[in-house]
């Protein structure tokens, strides 16, 4: 609006528009204003829906949608019905700030919700702050607890790179080997992977022999592999973006049969069917997982549940196309904040933008969450002061092109020094 | 890895891009040649050269190598077709005029990359190669029993990979042979001599830009399915090969095509061996520095001819 009334040197017929227009608007704002306690609570939804991001960005939106439906169906939350705004960030940095400027400024949000590549939540969370909108990232990144991000920045519903990392240690050198070589991507995330594992490998007296980063718009991959040490006992890989089959099947390529123990995440492997052709030398080896993508043998109602919800298969595909596999490690993020965001809601007796930091604080005060329908991945144990949940990490095994559990850590496993009290922090 | 072993894989994945790359600049090379026409959206027809092959490989559905072959055969034609259809739409109409062509194959390429991600999807798509096996390579040594073959750890290339070095061979061979030897290639050459010449001879000089325009989206798109089943069919990756392309191009000459093809395999070469050894942002580096240098040194291009 300031832009449309700036003084301008001489009157032209655009700037006439302009000031009809928004004298045309204002009656509707003031009407708006005045019934909102009955109009529905707005979740800003920044979704990778193009870019480096986009098979993310597909599932978090399916996600989203059904967890938005369920919470509608049990009657919205303090009886208003939810409402999603969702807007492509195209998963880049400069425009998820311009992004969440939007979810404040011009569609009125209440909150905005759902950024999960980490560079696009180091350029977008510092805008939230100045426009004092809590923004709930579903991203992973180490970058909320580290206490680099600001009070209206929280991370709830999804573990932190550190603490999974700080999980995974014990496992990859009492079972796989204490010689490392990292592959990971050159950007926030692929570094809290390089740096929080290091560490966490060498208390358990292993060490990481070389340190592979690549690029995340990278598409060939054998080039980086000769750097490999001979000596390495396990891979540790780590791969994102639209290239990610290429890479796991050149890697494959590369060691032939005589491979060392391999040790991914499945964000190497998130949205592509793990039974692809040149992936057969996976079998085998073992991936960290957000949440189990196949079906377990024990699985629990609650998984059930919100399978079901979201349309994914017992393969992790949707139920409408097996080819569409889902990103099942990292969606169940939106889900559980989405809940969260509703009982703090609830708490705070939320009922507009000017609760919005008694939203903030209600969930603050949030500790332990059980297993439940709200949670189907896992119980969570929320630090209100650092604004970062822990949980329960998962170790699958290739077992006939199936994910199988092989180990569950505990949330002691990956609970870290607070290195941040965002409470201090004024609104 | 050894210093040898580990030249000889660097050198293998240099002439993969190296071999794709020729193919995709010659066919910038070809346009600008004939043309005069700087071709911005060139990437983007690479682009769609590996996105209909992507749809082609599984519409046909039966053995890979079925859908890969009739990708190689269709995918590129159908660039073609569309290139040429651009050509008449929009090139004709603005002259060829230089400044103006440019901005128009920029509003090309955003059409075509936005078309693709409305149709398409902005996943990234995998093709199965027609055939791929893993061939580990041997290396030698003098030994204690005096010279040996060995076959080092992690050293090898793919069946698929050797294909393509061979597949870009062959066709750049029969492009130049087109060129030189065939009455098409005649009439092309005298339109890039002197177009208005060409026409008072009777040379349909606006049918033979369509073809040429077709010709070098066609060439693009060749190499985008030969690299199709190494890569992904993806709505960004026309941007890579566009800016390489122009590296090559203008290392080797606007227009001449032996020194494209020296510059392919020099940028090619660099950038397999450069990353391998230190990192690709070295090897852009030294891209990127080779051009500077061309230009202060050789503005023409290696085996640019001069035209004062």
């Amino acid at each position: 609006m300031s832009k449309l009334i700036k003084p301008t040197p001489t009157l032209t017929r655009r700037t006439l528009l302009g000031t009809a227009a928004a004298a045309a608007a204002t009656p509707l704002l003031g009407r708006y204003a005045q019934a909102q306690s009955s109009e529905p609570i707005r979740i800003g939804f920044q979704v990778h829906r193009t870019g480096i991001g986009a098979s993310y960005g597909r599932w978090y939106d399916r996600t989203t949608t059904a967890a938005v439906k369920r919470i509608n169906d049990m009657g919205g939350i303090n009886g208003r019905p939810v409402e999603i705004v969702a807007e492509d960030d195209g998963t880049d940095p400069k425009r998820g700030a311009e992004v969440v400027e939007k979810f404040a400024t011009q569609h009125n949000c209440d909150i905005g919700f759902g950024t999960l590549f980490s560079h696009v939540v180091y350029g977008s969370a510092p805008r939230a702050g100045e426009l004092k909108l809590p923004y709930f990232v579903v991203s992973e990144g180490h970058h909320v607890a580290s206490g680099a991000l600001n009070r209206w920045t929280m991370q709830p519903g999804i573990t932190d790179v550190k603490s999974q990392v700080q999980a995974m240690a014990p496992f990859v050198a009492d079972n796989l080997g204490k010689k490392v070589t990292m592959i990971y991507p050159d950007f926030a995330f692929g570094h809290d992977h390089r740096d929080y594992f290091s560490e966490a490998i060498e208390k358990q007296g292993g060490e990481v022999v070389a340190k592979i980063a690549i690029p995340p718009s990278e598409t060939s991959f054998t080039k980086y592999f000769p750097k490999i040490p001979r000596d390495t006992e396990v891979i540790y890989h780590v791969m994102i973006g639209p290239a990610v089959l290429t890479f796991v099947k050149e890697m494959g390529e590369f060691f032939g049969p005589s491979k060392p123990e391999i040790f991914g995440f499945l964000d190497s492997l998130e949205a592509v069917d793990i039974n692809s052709p040149g992936l057969e030398f996976l079998e085998g080896t073992y991936f960290w997982e957000g949440n189990p993508r196949h079906a377990q043998a024990d699985q629990s109602s609650h998984d059930k549940m919100y399978r079901e919800a979201v349309g994914v298969d017992e393969n992790g595909a949707s139920v409408s196309d097996a080819k569409d596999v889902s990103t099942y490690s990292h969606m169940f993020g939106c889900w559980e904040t989405l809940n969260i965001v509703k009982r703090g809601m609830e708490a705070a007796d939320y009922k507009g933008i000017a609760d919005r930091s008694k939203l903030i604080e209600a969930i603050e005060e949030m500790s332990d969450m059980p297993l439940s329908d709200d949670h189907p991945q896992g119980a969570k144990r929320f630090n209100g002061k650092t604004h970062q949940t822990f949980g329960h990490q998962y170790i699958s095994k290739v077992d006939s092109g199936k994910l199988v559990l092989a180990h569950t850590s505990s949330i002691e496993d990956t609970l870290y020094e607070d290195e941040v009290d965002y409470t201090a922090q004024s609104f | 890895m050894e210093f040898g072993p580990h030249l000889l894989l660097a050198s293998l994945e240099g002439a993969t891009t190296a071999a794709v790359l020729a193919l995709t600049a010659m066919g910038l090379s070809i346009v600008f040649g004939v043309m005069r026409v700087v071709n911005v959206a060139h990437g983007e027809f690479y682009m769609i050269g590996a996105v209909l092959a992507w749809f082609i490989a599984t519409s046909v559905g039966a053995h890979p190598a079925l859908g890969f072959v009739a990708a190689l055969l269709i995918a590129p034609l159908l660039v073609g077709f569309l290139a040429a259809g651009v050509d008449r739409l929009i090139l004709r109409h603005i002259n060829y005029d230089p400044e103006r062509t440019i901005v128009a194959t920029i509003g090309t390429l955003y059409i075509l990359q936005q078309t693709t991600l409305m149709t398409f999807g902005p996943d990234a798509r995998p093709v199965e190669p027609p055939f791929n096996s893993r061939i580990a390579l041997p290396w030698f040594e003098w030994g204690e029993n005096g010279f040996e073959f060995y076959f080092p750890w992690g050293l090898s290339t793919t069946s698929y990979k050797l294909f393509v070095i061979a597949a870009a061979v062959v066709i750049l061979i029969t492009l130049w042979l087109a060129i030189t030897r065939t009455k098409a290639g005649l009439v092309m050459r005298a339109t890039q001599q002197d177009s208005d010449m060409a026409q008072a001879f009777g040379i349909p000089v606006k049918t033979v830009y369509s073809v040429v325009f077709g010709l070098g989206a066609g060439l693009a798109a060749i190499g985008a399915v030969l690299v199709v089943p190494i890569q992904q069919a993806y709505y960004l990756m026309g941007h890579d090969p566009l800016l390489l392309s122009f590296i090559v191009v203008i290392i080797g000459g606007l227009g001449s095509l032996p020194g494209t093809i020296i510059a392919a395999i020099l940028i090619g070469m660099a950038d397999g061996i450069i990353s391998v050894f230190f990192t690709p942002t070295l090897a852009k580096i030294f891209a990127t520095l080779v051009v500077a240098m061309v230009l202060v040194f050789r503005p023409k291009g290696l085996l640019g001819k001069s035209t004062s």
